[in-house]
């Protein structure tokens, strides 16, 4: 079955966007491997000299690379962000990410509906993190943004789509891919995004965090090509009250 | 006195490559900017730094 994930006009086989945060470089190929990520995010943060390890080194050379601007707390420093990112040589992807508050590190739709406007002017495919609101999506899409990264629920918190009804209007409103990031915490939570006509996930802590790395890769890339299939099978009704029986309703052993 | 990376160093007269080379950073993995103006890798050469300037190098590290 041809369904691609089609992103800025790059075309992804995987719909499983992996973070690299949070655990060593050592489980990063394995995890990409397990995970049959595509897609691998990133940070940009002031080198250190003390610390020789590459991590562009621990991941696969097919895998595209997506720089966030984690840190910005504005426009401006989301822009200055992605553009270091750009220098760094790894291709023209960011996720725009600006959070004002650190206690739930809730995005900033506002600053970055600016930020977006800025990059993708400058030739970024820019993926924005944003609070599910169906307005502020219209204009991070006019903006130019590339798809639409919607959070579950606050990040890092693993509790699943605490926004499922939110996010639900922006798939059912929006044109561009809609990836679920942030607060995933199960592969029962991504399959049920992806069978809602989530366009991919994007999880980072849930693997984190787990006792086995590698084995909750391959368990979120399952729930995620299941879920992918369930949507485009598209799921039966449900009904409302009552029952319907499965089985022939003649022919019983009784007259 | 020139800020790099938030700490004092006496570098001004040098150029972005002398600095470096005087370092432990790999100069394929970083990236180098100056009072927030990107320098690209073409211009450590001739970039020399000024007395005040803010510079700063970074690299990717783990993140989602």
């Amino acid at each position: 079955m041809d369904d691609k994930l089609i992103i800025g006009g790059h075309e992804f086989n995987s719909r499983f966007i992996l973070g690299s945060g949070k655990y060593s470089l050592e489980l990063i190929e394995s995890a990409v491997k397990d995970a049959g990520a595509e897609i691998i995010t990133l940070a940009v943060r002031r080198a250190n000299t003390k610390d020789q390890e590459n991590i562009l080194d621990y991941i696969p050379k097919n895998v595209t690379l997506l720089p966030n601007t984690s840190g910005a707390r504005n426009a401006q420093e989301a822009v200055r962000i992605a553009r270091l990112a750009r220098e760094l040589g790894c291709g023209n992807f960011v996720k725009v990410e600006i959070m004002r508050d650190s206690k739930y590190l809730l995005p900033d739709n506002t600053e970055t509906i600016k930020a977006t406007e800025i990059l993708a002017n400058d030739g970024f495919v820019v993926m924005p993190y944003m609070y599910p609101d169906l307005n502020a999506a219209r204009d991070m899409v006019n903006a130019g943004a590339a798809s639409i990264m919607p959070l579950a629920s606050p990040i890092g918190s693993n509790k699943g789509l605490a926004t499922r009804e939110f996010i639900q209007i922006l798939i059912d409103e929006i044109d561009l891919p809609i990836i679920v990031d942030a607060g995933i915490g199960r592969p029962s939570q991504a399959c049920e995004a992806m069978e809602m006509g989530a366009a991919a996930i994007m999880a980072n802590t849930a693997l984190a965090t787990a006792g086995n790395l590698p084995l909750m890769a391959s368990a979120f890339r399952a729930a995620i090509e299941a879920g992918r299939k369930a949507y485009l099978a598209k799921p039966g009704r449900v009904l409302s009250r009552g029952a319907a029986a499965s089985d022939p309703l003649t022919g019983f052993l009784r007259d | 006195m020139v800020k790099i990376n938030g700490n004092d160093c006496d570098v001004s007269g040098m150029t972005i490559s002398e600095y470096l080379a005087t370092t432990d950073y790999d100069p394929k993995i970083i990236a180098v900017e100056c009072n927030e103006e990107i320098v690209p890798k073409a211009k450590y050469d001739e970039t020399v730094i000024q007395n005040g300037d803010v510079i700063e190098v970074v690299s990717f590290v783990g993140g989602g």
